[in-house]
C-alpha cells in the first residue's frame, strides 16, 4: 500500500573536511530548524564519511543524526557521497534537503536532483515554508537579482549559499538520536580520492592583515594594478583581489579573496572595481569596515559595503592615494 | 582523446539588467548576450590538453540567440567542430533541460572529456555539467582548476579547489565532466579578422534538438533586484571631494598611519 504521510522533514547534508563541521552546515541546520517547526517535521543531519560518529554530539539542532559510514567515504568524492545520499534521502524522502553551496555541495546538490528527479533551486539565500508551499529565493546573475520561485512537488532539494542564516541557531547542544544507516554498495566508484593539498604560503598571508585594499575586474589590464598596489602600502596594507584578477594570472592564487580562495576579516577591506559576485562577497562580508569603489551602480558589493562610491577608480584612487601620503 | 565543450550564452552582467513587466522574467528585448566566462575557462583547458595530448575539441552550444559569433570565435581559437543545436531556445532554457538536449546530442558526437564551465550566471536549477553527467551516467567533478589526463587516457587526475585555498586531487575515469573553475592558462583571444576568416571558410554543424520534456522543477513568481536595508552609504561628489571624505573616514577609524 502506498504510504499516504505527507513528507515533512527536514534533512540537512552535513559538510565536513578534516574532522571539522563546516560553518556553512550549522547555518543549514538553524534554518532547517526554522522550516521543521513550519512543517512539524524531524530535522535530520545526514553525516557521511568515516570515523565520523564523534560529530554527531555537536549537531545537536537536528533531531535525528543519520550516520553512514564507509571507507569509500573516508573523504569526500562528488560520485560515492552522492550515491550514499541518494539512497538515503530515497529510503526517507524529506520535505526540503538542504546542501551547500560550496565545491562539494555542488556536485551534490545538482547531482541528486538528476538522480532522483527531485527539482532543485541553486545559489538559494532564503526559503520559506507556507501552506504546504515552498518558495525559494536564489541569487542570480551575479547577485544582481533575486529569483522567488515556488518549488513543484513533494521533495525539492535548495543547494545554500554560505552566510545567507546565521550560524548560531544551529549550534544547539543536545543529544540528539543517532541513526547508522549501512550505505549502498560503493564498489564501482569512478572517482578515487588522492590527497588533499594545502594552499601553499604566498609572500603574504592575506587572512592575516588589518587592512586589505582588494583588486577587481574594473583594474581592465593588469598594467594598472600597481595603481591599487600604491593605495594598499599608503594604508599599510596588503593588495588582494577577486577571482577574475587570479584567473587571468595577473596576480597569485593566494592574494584571491572569495569562494575558492582565501575567507578574509580584515578591520578594513576596500573593494576596488568588485562587483561582489556571491563568491567573493562569501569570503569578505566579515571585514570590520567595507569601502567599495565601482562604476556601476547597481553592484551588488554596495548591499554589503558601509560606504560605497559609484566612479571611476581610475579618478579617484590616484587621489586618495596622494592625499594618504601627504596626510 | 575528444574534448567536448558545451558553451552557453548568458546576459552580459556588465550591463543593466531589465525586469519584465510581469516581474517574473528578464525583459529579454534590449538583453546582450555573451559566452559564459567559465565557458571560456573550459574551452581553454580543452584546447591547451589538446595541444599537449592531441585529439579533437568540439563546441556544442543550443541555439539561444546570439550565439553563431560565439561558435565561430570557438573555431578562431581552435576548435576543430562547432556544433549549433537549434530549437525553441530563445526564451532561456533551464539547466534540466539543456543537459537533456545536450546529452541527446552527445550521443553522436564521440566524447572522452567534457569540460563545462562549473557555473553561469543564470543556472537556478542548478549547473549544467553536472546534470549532464548524470542524465549521461558518468562522473562529473566541479570546481576543476587542473586536468592532466593519465597515460592511455583511461583516467585523469583532478584538482578540485575548496575553501580556504585548499584543493583535492582526484582521479577520475574517463569519460568524464569536469566543471572547469579556471584554465591553467588565461583564455586566449580570438582577434576580431580571425573570427571574420574563419566565418568565411568554415561553416557551423547544426543538429535539431529532440522534444524535451524535463522543465526547471519550480515557477519563478518574481524576480527583482535585492532589497537591502543595509545598502551602502553612498559618497557623493567630485573625486577630489569624494577622495577627501574618504580620507576622513580613514582618518576617523584610524587607519592612517602617523
Amino acid at each position: 500500500m502506498q504510504d499516504l504521510t505527507p513528507l515533512n522533514d527536514m534533512a540537512v547534508v552535513i559538510e565536513h573536511l578534516e574532522g571539522k563541521l563546516a560553518d556553512i552546515s550549522f547555518e543549514m541546520l538553524g534554518k532547517g530548524r526554522e522550516l521543521a517547526k513550519v512543517s512539524g517535521g524531524r530535522l535530520l543531519a545526514l553525516l557521511l564519511g568515516r570515523g565520523v560518529k564523534g560529530l554527531a554530539a555537536e549537531l545537536g539542532a537536528a533531531d535525528t543524526v543519520v550516520v553512514t559510514e564507509h571507507e569509500a567515504l573516508a573523504h569526500y568524492t562528488p560520485e560515492a557521497h552522492k550515491q550514499a545520499l541518494a539512497a538515503i534521502l530515497k529510503a526517507r524522502p524529506p520535505r526540503v534537503t538542504l546542501v551547500a553551496n560550496t565545491a562539494m555541495g555542488m556536485d551534490l546538490a545538482a547531482g541528486l536532483s538528476g538522480s532522483l528527479g527531485w527539482p532543485l533551486c541553486a545559489y538559494v539565500k532564503d526559503a520559506r515554508l507556507a501552506d504546504g508551499r515552498l518558495t525559494a529565493v536564489s541569487q542570480i546573475y551575479g547577485g544582481k537579482l533575486l529569483a522567488h520561485a515556488d518549488m513543484e512537488g513533494p521533495s525539492a532539494i535548495l543547494s545554500v549559499l554560505a552566510g545567507s542564516f546565521p550560524a548560531d541557531a544551529g549550534k544547539a547542544t543536545g543529544t540528539p538520536q543517532v541513526e547508522e544507516v549501512a550505505p549502498p554498495p560503493l564498489d564501482k566508484v569512478r572517482i578515487r580520492f588522492k590527497r588533499l593539498i594545502q594552499p601553499e604560503a604566498g609572500d603574504v598571508d592575506i587572512t592575516r592583515q588589518a587592512v586589505l585594499v582588494s583588486v577587481g575586474r574594473g583594474i581592465q589590464s593588469k598594467d594598472n594594478i600597481p595603481l591599487v598596489e600604491e593605495l594598499a602600502e599608503a594604508l599599510g596594507g596588503a593588495l588582494s583581489a577577486s577571482r577574475p584578477i587570479v584567473d587571468q594570472g595577473w596576480l597569485p592564487k593566494t592574494r584571491q579573496v572569495g569562494k575558492s580562495g582565501m575567507s578574509v576579516k580584515p578591520k578594513l577591506y576596500v573593494a576596488v572595481g568588485i562587483s561582489g559576485a556571491p563568491e567573493h562577497i562569501e569570503g569578505m562580508r566579515g571585514a570590520e569596515l567595507i569601502v567599495a569603489i565601482n562604476t556601476d551602480p547597481n553592484a551588488p558589493i554596495f548591499n554589503v559595503a558601509h560606504y560605497g562610491v559609484v566612479s571611476d577608480l581610475f579618478d579617484v584612487i590616484p587621489l586618495l592615494t596622494e592625499k594618504i601620503k601627504s596626510s | 582523446m575528444n574534448i567536448v565543450v558545451p558553451v552557453k550564452m548568458v546576459p552580459d552582467l556588465v550591463e543593466e539588467l531589465e525586469v519584465d513587466a510581469a516581474g517574473h522574467a528578464l525583459d529579454r528585448s534590449f538583453l546582450k548576450l555573451r559566452i559564459n566566462e567559465f565557458d571560456e575557462h573550459a574551452l581553454e583547458e580543452a584546447l591547451l590538453l589538446k595541444a599537449t595530448h592531441g585529439g579533437t575539441v568540439t563546441v556544442l552550444a543550443l541555439d539561444t540567440g546570439e550565439v553563431d559569433e560565439t561558435l565561430f570565435t570557438c573555431l578562431a581559437k581552435g576548435a576543430d567542430r562547432a556544433v549549433k543545436i537549434t530549437g525553441d531556445f530563445q526564451e532561456g532554457v533551464s539547466s534540466h533541460a539543456a543537459a537533456v538536449v545536450l546529452a541527446r546530442a552527445l550521443g553522436a558526437v564521440p566524447h572522452d572529456l567534457i569540460l563545462t564551465g562549473v557555473q553561469a550566471a543564470d543556472d537556478r536549477d542548478g549547473q549544467v555539467g553536472i546534470l549532464l553527467a548524470t542524465a549521461l551516467d558518468l562522473p562529473h567533478v566541479s570546481v576543476v582548476s587542473g586536468v592532466e589526463p593519465a597515460p592511455g587516457g583511461k583516467a585523469a587526475t583532478v584538482r578540485q579547489e575548496y575553501s580556504g585555498g585548499i584543493m583535492a586531487e582526484l582521479e577520475v575515469d574517463l569519460p568524464a565532466v569536469l566543471g572547469i573553475q579556471a584554465a591553467r592558462a588565461a583564455p586566449r583571444y580570438a582577434p576580431v579578422s580571425k573570427v571574420r576568416q574563419v566565418m568565411k571558410t568554415q561553416k557551423l554543424e547544426e543538429i535539431p534538438a529532440p522534444p524535451v520534456e524535463a522543465g526547471a522543477g519550480s515557477t519563478v513568481s518574481r524576480l527583482a533586484k535585492p532589497e537591502t536595508a543595509d545598502r551602502a552609504e553612498i559618497l557623493e561628489g567630485s573625486p577630489e571631494e569624494v577622495a577627501d571624505r574618504l580620507l576622513a573616514l580613514f582618518a576617523e577609524r584610524g587607519f592612517l598611519k602617523r
